[in-house]
């Protein structure tokens, strides 16, 4: 994913706090992701005007981690959230 | 047996009427009146219960869930419980009023029906005239509105030269994914499968078009694809495990692990109107009958692949077996898989006219076989 990419939900897609198995997923059509604190993390920084470098950045310095792994993760689970139709990209 | 984990989904079967009358419908032959269906309170309740008993998906569908008058409150109801709400429709009974007002509801997704590509086709397979038009017309709305949307085709012997086309339609409609159902042998489908069972060159055609439209589409389209069991090695995994993630709830508010259980005779369902919806789940006799893999016979009991696919779909062992407890004869392990390939081709080979469904109240028509 580019740096300058502005990622976002759907219409239909959203995150979900499970209170009975106490955990964060992704509802999406007929589908329900969970989520690791990692995926949640990301797609808490994703508010539809940031781009995805500067969530990147964000969350490097949240989590005191190398900017270069962060995006090359976070990239890859986006990449596959997009694939399934649960992310778009502007 | 571990204890069974909370189920993800549930389908609500809000009634059984129906505009169409499609022949592969996957209501019972025995087909709910529209006196004893579940009222929206007691929807509304059991609404509330799944969520509390770990539901997040639900899906609303019929019959037809628009000949509900009260599918706007029911959809209200359902969102403010917490749960994603599905609306499985043909979108016959729909109009764009409708449409807004379900929108006002919160209602989450739609997944509209697709009974052929055309209407010549589309209304023979539907029983009902203009249908396919006035689906397009409600698909236009849908888009307006801007309701995610996926389109479920079910492939036959009669309509899968269609298939390119239905993956087209899904495309130009803006569907973000397309179920590709061949055709699954329960209910109506079982007295149809002399005019539907595709051909095994049918079915290996289809194999090949979703593979291809898969690998151009990937982004834009998500197929998901259920291929046709009796033309397959193995048995499909049938709601992934009995008892293990989701849950039906038929219109008169009886409770089954699966849409076609009550084709299994010795099975008994509690119903939402004498207990809770967590006591059916966890204890139920019909949820434990088959959960888990305690109950396997060989050859699936010593099978590799009993926690891939546990032993198949038992309301198809019951079907052609006759022993829901036995291998899904689908599989090729199963002592009754010669007997099901010569007769799927049999089928296949055959020709007979549809047997449309009927109205819940009606006399259910005498099997042709």
């Amino acid at each position: 994913m580019e740096r300058d990419a502005v990622p976002y939900l759907p219409r239909g897609v959203r995150l979900h706090f499970d209170a009975v198995r106490d955990a964060w997923v992704l509802l999406a059509p007929e589908r329900a992701i969970s989520l690791d604190p990692v995926g949640h993390a990301v797609l808490s920084e994703i508010d539809g005007t940031r781009s995805f470098g500067a969530i990147a950045d964000a969350l490097a310095a949240a989590y005191d981690a190398s900017p270069d792994q962060i995006e090359s993760d976070a990239a890859g689970f986006l990449r596959a959230l997009r694939d399934r139709r649960f992310l778009e990209v502007r | 047996m571990t204890d069974p984990r909370p189920p993800i989904a549930m389908l609500a079967e809000l009634t059984h009427r129906c505009p169409l009358s499609c022949p592969y419908c996957s209501n019972p032959l025995e087909l709910a009146r529209q006196e004893a269906e579940l009222d929206t309170e007691t929807w509304a309740g059991v609404f509330a219960q799944a969520a509390a008993l770990g539901v997040l998906q639900l899906h609303l569908s019929g019959g037809e869930p628009a000949s509900r008058r009260d599918l706007e409150p029911l959809v209200r109801a359902a969102r403010e419980a917490g749960l994603y709400t599905n609306l499985i429709t043909s979108g016959i009974g729909l109009t764009e009023r409708r449409l807004a007002a379900l929108d006002a509801a919160g209602l989450d997704h739609v997944q509209l029906s697709l009974q052929g590509t055309d209407a010549d086709m589309a209304d023979r397979i539907g029983g009902y005239r203009g249908g396919f038009d006035r689906k397009m017309q409600v698909a236009r709305w849908i888009g307006d509105i801007g309701f995610p949307l996926t389109l479920n085709a079910v492939p036959h012997r009669q309509n899968l030269h269609q298939l390119p086309r239905a993956i087209e339609m899904a495309v130009e409609m803006g569907a973000r994914r397309i179920e590709v159902a061949t055709v699954q042998f329960h209910g109506w489908a079982l007295r149809n499968r002399d005019a539907m069972m595709p051909t095994r060159e049918q079915a290996r055609e289809a194999d090949a078009i979703v593979a291809e439209a898969r690998a151009r589409l990937k982004g834009t389209l998500v197929i998901d694809y259920v291929p046709a069991d009796y033309h397959s090695d193995y048995p499909k995994k049938c709601m992934g495990g009995w008892g293990s993630t989701g849950l039906v709830v038929a219109p008169d508010g009886a409770v089954m692990p699966c849409h076609a259980a009550s084709s299994i005779p010795h099975l008994s369902f509690d119903n939402v109107r004498d207990t809770t919806l967590e006591r059916t789940w966890y204890h139920g006799s019909a949820f434990n009958a088959y959960r888990g893999t305690d109950w396997m016979q060989e050859p699936c009991a010593s099978c590799e692949r009993k926690r891939v696919d546990f032993g198949g779909c038992r309301c198809q062992a019951m079907a052609i077996v006759g022993d829901p407890a036995a291998t899904d004869p689908v599989c090729i392990k199963s002592p009754h898989r010669a007997a099901l390939t010569a007769q799927a081709d049999a089928h296949a080979a055959a020709n007979a006219p549809l047997v449309h469904r009927t109205a819940p109240g009606k006399p259910v028509p005498d099997p042709v076989d």
